[in-house]
C-alpha cells in the first residue's frame, strides 16, 4: 500500500476514533449544566447527585478525548504537511482562537469542576460547569469552521503556483461565516446533545430495568428524554437546511450521496438502496423526483448528476457515500420515532411500566455514535477528491519526507494504542456505572467531602506482608 | 511591515509560540518529573501521595502542549509542517508515551493487587521519561539544524534524529523534569517521604548540572553556530548569565529548605534555557544542514501579516483570562496533600 491510502486510513481511524469522545463531553456538558442548575433552583440534593455522577463520566470522555486530540494535531503535520502548509494561514486565526477562547477555558475550569465540589461554593462549581461546557462548545465552533473552510473556501485568496500555493485569508469573518459552517455547525452540536442525552438515557434505564437507584434515575431519564426529543426534531430541520447547503455548494457530493449520476436529470430520493458503479443504476425504495424536489421544491426539475463533473473531480466510492448518508438519515428518524414516542408514554403516565422500551433505550445509545460517524464519513468521503473543495486534491497533500513504512509503523500503533485506550475507557466507564450515583458517601459529605477522586483509590488489601 | 512597539509580527508570535513552549516545559516538566521519579517510592501510601500531587493539575499542563503545537502550526506553518514530517518517528512514540502515561495514571488506582498497581507505576515512569527525553532529542535536532532541501522538504534520513548530540539533550531533559519534578514534590508532601524526595532531589540536581554542563561545552566547542550571536553581541552575555546564576541559586535555595523559592528559581531556568535557544536561533527557526539558503526562518515560515495580525489581537484578548483562571485553579488546590484526604 502507499503512502496516501495508508495516510487516510490512519487519519480516518484516529479521528472516527477521537470523535466517540467529544460529541459526549458536549452533549453530557449539556445535562451537567441542566442538572445542577436544577439543583441550584430546587434545592433538591438528588440533582446534585445526579450533576456530580455524571462529571465522573464527563471526566473520562473528556480525559480520552484530548489524549486523542493531540494525536489529530501532530497528524495535520506529520502526514499532511503539505495541507498543513497550504491551509496554515487560513486555519491559523480558527486555531488561535480554538486554543485560547475554547480548550483553555475548558481545561483550566475542569480542575475546579472535578475536584472542586468541596472548595468552592455551590455556585461557583456551578460558574465551573458552565464554563467547561461553553468552553467544549466553543471548540466544536472552531473545529467546524475550519473543515467547513475545506468543504467551501470562503475569505481567501491563493498566493504562489503549483506546490508552492497557499491560501491566505483575506477576511476573517467571511472565513468563519464561511457557506456551510453555520448550519454544520449547528448539525454537530446536536449531533452531540443527542449523543449525550442517550448515554444518560441508557444508564439511567438500564437502572430502573435493575430496580437500582430508582428515584433519582426517573429524575435523569425525564430530564434526558426532553432534551433528546426537543433535539431529533430540531436536527431534522438542521439537518434539511445542511443539506441545502450541499445542494448549492458541493453540487457533486449531493449528487453522490444520492447516487445520481445523469448528467442533467429528474433526481430520485432513496430511503434504501445499493448503488452499482459500473452500471450506473440504484437499486432500492425510491421516491421518484424526491431530490429533484428537495433541491428545487420541483419534482421535475433536473439536478446535476456525477456524469457532469471530469471523471478526475468526482468522489470515487460512491455507493460507501450512499450507505452512510442513508445510515445517517435513517439514524435519525429513529431517534425521532423512539423519542416521541416515549414523550407521549411520559405525558400519559406510562413512562416507566413498559419494559421493552426501557431496553430498547439501552442500546439505542449506539445509535446517534452511528449516526455521527456515519455523517462524517459521508461528508468527508463525498468531499473527495479534494481535501479543499476545488484546491487541492488530498493526493497532493501528503508529507513528502514520510515513508509508507513509517506510517505503516504509526497505523499499527494507533491500532494497538487506541484499543487499549477503549479497554480503558469501557473498564472504567463499566466501573462508575456500577458504582452509581449514590454510592459514594457524597451528599452527607460536602462540603466535607471524602472521596471524590478516581486518580487515586484507596487499596482495598492490607499491606504486604514485608 | 507593520510593527507593535518596533517589533514586527512574525518576531512577536515567535514569542508568543516561545512563551507558550516555555510554560508547558515548566507545568508539564514537574510533571514529568514526578513520574520518573515515581518508582523511587517503595511504599504503597507514597507513590499514591505523588500520583495525588499531579492528580489535578496533569491534565491541564498538557494543555499548554496543544495549544503551543496550535500556535506553531498557525504562525509558521511552513515550520511546523517540515519538523513534524521530518520527525515522524520521534512524534510517533511521542504520542504513544503520552496516551500510555495517561492510561497509566487511570488504570493504577482501580484494582488492588499488588501486580496491577506494580504495572501501571512501571509503564507510568517509563513513558514520562521517554517523554521528557523525546522533548529533548527534538530540542537537540533543532539545535543542531537538519537535512532541509528544496521546497522546505526533509531530505535526510529518518533514524538521523537519534544522534549522540540530541541523545545528550534528551538525557538533560531528563535530569532537569526529575529536578524540577522533585522540588515541586517538597512542596506537596510531608514527613518521611518529604525527606526521601529531598534526597532524590539532591542526586537530580548533581545529574542535571552534570549533564548540562557536559552539553554546553559540547555546544561551545563544535557547534559554532549557536554561539556566534554571543560573540558577535557580547551584551548579549546577560542571559546566559543570569541563566547559570538561576541554575546555581536551586541548590542553595534547596539546601536553606526554601522549596517554593527553589521552584521558583527552577522554572526560571527553564524559561531562561529556552531563551538561550531562542536567541542563538533567531530569526531561525529550523536550520538547513543542507544549504542556508533553505533555513526556516520566522519571515519565510510565517503566516501572512493579516492572518498573524489577527492572532495576536486574540492572543491579546485571551492571555489575562487564561492567566486569570490559571491562578485561580491553582489557588483553589494549593498546599499539601494527605494520603487520607482526596480533593
Amino acid at each position: 500500500m502507499d503512502v496516501e491510502i495508508l495516510s487516510r486510513i490512519q487519519f480516518a481511524f484516529t479521528i472516527a476514533f477521537h470523535y466517540i469522545y467529544p460529541p459526549l463531553s458536549i452533549g453530557l456538558g449539556l445535562l451537567m449544566v441542566v442538572m445542577e442548575g436544577l439543583f441550584l433552583r430546587t434545592g433538591d440534593r438528588q440533582y446534585e447527585q445526579l450533576a456530580h455522577f455524571w462529571t465522573k463520566i464527563f471526566a473520562l470522555t473528556f480525559g480520552i478525548g484530548v489524549a486523542t486530540g493531540i494525536v489529530m494535531e501532530f497528524e495535520f503535520g506529520t502526514n499532511w504537511a503539505t495541507y498543513s502548509r497550504y491551509v496554515g494561514d487560513v486555519f491559523g486565526s480558527a486555531l488561535a482562537a480554538e486554543g485560547i477562547f475554547a480548550f483553555a477555558l475548558e481545561s483550566g475550569f475542569l480542575g475546579v469542576l472535578l475536584f472542586g465540589w468541596d472548595k468552592v461554593s455551590p455556585r461557583v462549581h456551578f460558574l465551573a460547569t458552565v464554563g467547561v461546557w461553553l468552553g467544549s462548545m466553543f471548540s466544536a465552533v472552531w473545529i467546524v469552521v475550519a473543515n467547513s473552510w475545506q468543504q467551501t473556501p470562503a475569505g481567501f485568496h491563493v498566493v504562489g503556483e503549483g506546490m508552492e500555493a497557499r491560501a491566505e485569508i483575506t477576511d476573517f469573518w467571511a472565513m468563519v461565516f464561511n457557506p456551510s459552517s453555520v448550519d454544520r455547525l449547528l448539525h454537530v452540536w446536536i449531533g452531540a446533545f443527542l449523543a449525550g442525552a442517550f448515554l444518560v438515557l441508557s444508564v439511567h434505564a438500564f437502572y430502573i430495568l435493575k430496580n437500582r437507584h430508582l428515584e433519582i434515575s426517573k429524575k435523569a431519564f425525564k430530564i434526558a428524554l426532553a432534551v433528546a426529543t426537543v433535539f431529533s426534531l430540531a436536527q431534522l430541520a438542521v439537518g434539511h437546511r445542511s443539506a441545502d447547503g450541499v445542494a448549492e455548494n458541493q453540487p457533486a457530493k449531493l449528487a453522490a450521496l444520492e447516487g445520481h449520476f445523469d448528467s442533467l436529470g429528474v433526481a430520485d430520493m432513496y430511503l434504501l438502496g445499493w448503488v452499482d458503479k459500473e452500471k450506473q443504476e440504484v437499486t432500492g425504495l425510491k421516491i421518484p423526483g424526491g431530490l429533484s424536489f428537495l433541491v428545487n421544491w420541483d419534482f421535475r426539475e433536473p439536478v446535476r448528476g456525477l456524469n457532469s463533473f471530469p471523471a478526475g473531480d468526482r468522489p470515487s466510492a460512491v455507493n460507501a457515500i450512499f450507505q452512510f448518508y442513508h445510515l445517517m438519515v435513517a439514524i435519525g428518524m429513529a431517534l425521532i420515532a423512539l423519542t416521541v414516542y416515549a414523550s407521549i408514554q411520559w405525558w400519559r403516565g406510562r413512562l416507566f411500566s413498559q419494559k421493552w422500551l426501557l431496553r430498547l433505550f439501552v442500546f439505542a445509545v449506539l445509535l446517534p455514535q452511528i449516526a455521527n460517524q456515519a455523517g462524517w464519513f459521508a461528508a468527508e468521503m463525498g468531499r473527495q477528491p479534494w481535501v479543499v473543495y476545488g484546491l487541492l486534491r488530498t493526493s497532493d497533500a501528503l508529507s513528502k519526507s514520510v515513508t509508507a513504512n513509517q506510517v505503516l509503523f504509526s497505523l499499527i500503533m494507533f491500532t494497538v494504542v487506541y484499543a487499549l485506550l477503549f479497554a480503558l475507557f469501557i473498564y472504567l466507564l463499566d466501573k462508575k456505572i456500577r458504582n452509581g450515583p449514590e454510592s459514594h458517601a457524597f451528599v452527607e459529605h460536602r462540603p466535607h467531602l471524602e472521596d471524590i477522586s478516581d486518580v487515586v483509590a484507596k487499596p482495598r488489601t492490607k499491606k504486604s506482608p514485608h | 511591515m507593520a510593527t507593535i512597539f518596533g517589533i514586527d509580527y512574525p518576531t512577536l508570535w515567535f514569542l508568543v509560540v516561545g512563551g507558550l513552549f516555555s510554560g508547558y516545559a515548566i507545568l508539564d516538566g514537574f510533571d514529568l518529573g514526578a513520574g520518573t521519579l515515581h518508582l523511587f517510592f517503595k511504599k504503597e501510601e507514597s507513590r499514591q501521595i505523588a500520583l495525588k500531587a499531579i492528580g489535578p493539575v496533569w491534565d491541564g499542563n498538557e494543555v499548554w502542549l496543544v495549544i503551543g503545537g496550535g500556535a506553531l502550526f498557525a504562525g509558521f506553518p511552513e515550520a511546523y509542517a517540515t519538523i513534524f514530517s521530518a520527525m515522524y518517528v520521534p512524534f510517533m512514540l511521542f504520542l504513544l508515551f503520552l496516551i500510555f502515561r495517561a492510561v497509566s495514571i487511570e488504570f493504577r488506582g482501580k484494582e488492588p493487587m499488588r501486580w496491577w498497581r506494580q504495572l501501571w507505576d512501571v509503564s507510568y515512569c517509563v513513558s514520562s521519561t521517554m517523554l521528557g527525553f523525546l522533548l529533548g532529542v527534538v530540542l537537540g535536532n533543532v539545535l543542531l539544524g537538519i537535512a532541509i532541501g528544496e521546497g522546505f522538504e526533509f531530505e535526510g534520513n529518518w533514524l538521523e534524529f537519534l544522534n549522540p548530540y540530541a541523545i545528550a539533550v534528551g538525557l538533560t531533559t531528563v535530569a532537569l523534569f526529575a529536578m524540577h519534578g522533585a522540588i515541586y514534590l517538597t512542596m506537596k508532601t510531608e514527613g518521611r517521604l518529604f525527606t526521601k524526595i529531598t534526597l532524590l532531589l539532591k542526586r537530580a540536581i548533581i545529574a542535571f548540572i552534570v549533564l548540562f554542563s557536559l552539553v554546553t561545552l559540547y555546544t561551545l566547542l563544535y557547534i559554532p553556530h549557536l554561539s556566534n550571536d554571543f560573540k558577535s553581541n557580547p551584551s548579549l552575555f546577560v542571559v546566559p548569565l543570569m541563566a547559570f546564576l538561576s541554575i546555581a541559586n536551586i541548590p542553595r535555595l534547596a539546601t536553606k529548605g526554601k522549596y517554593r523559592l527553589a521552584f521558583l528559581f527552577s522554572s526560571l531556568s527553564v524559561s531562561l534555557m529556552l531563551i538561550l535557544v531562542a536567541i542563538e536561533l533567531y530569526p531561525v527557526l529550523i536550520i538547513s544542514t543542507v544549504d542556508p539558503a533553505y533555513h526556516l526562518t520566522v519571515y519565510n515560515a510565517a503566516s501572512s501579516e493579516k492572518s498573524l495580525g489577527i492572532m495576536l489581537l486574540m492572543a491579546a484578548i485571551g492571555a489575562p483570562l487564561v492567566l486569570a483562571y490559571t491562578v485561580f485553579v491553582y489557588k483553589t488546590f494549593w498546599g499539601k496533600v494527605k494520603a487520607g484526604e482526596n480533593y
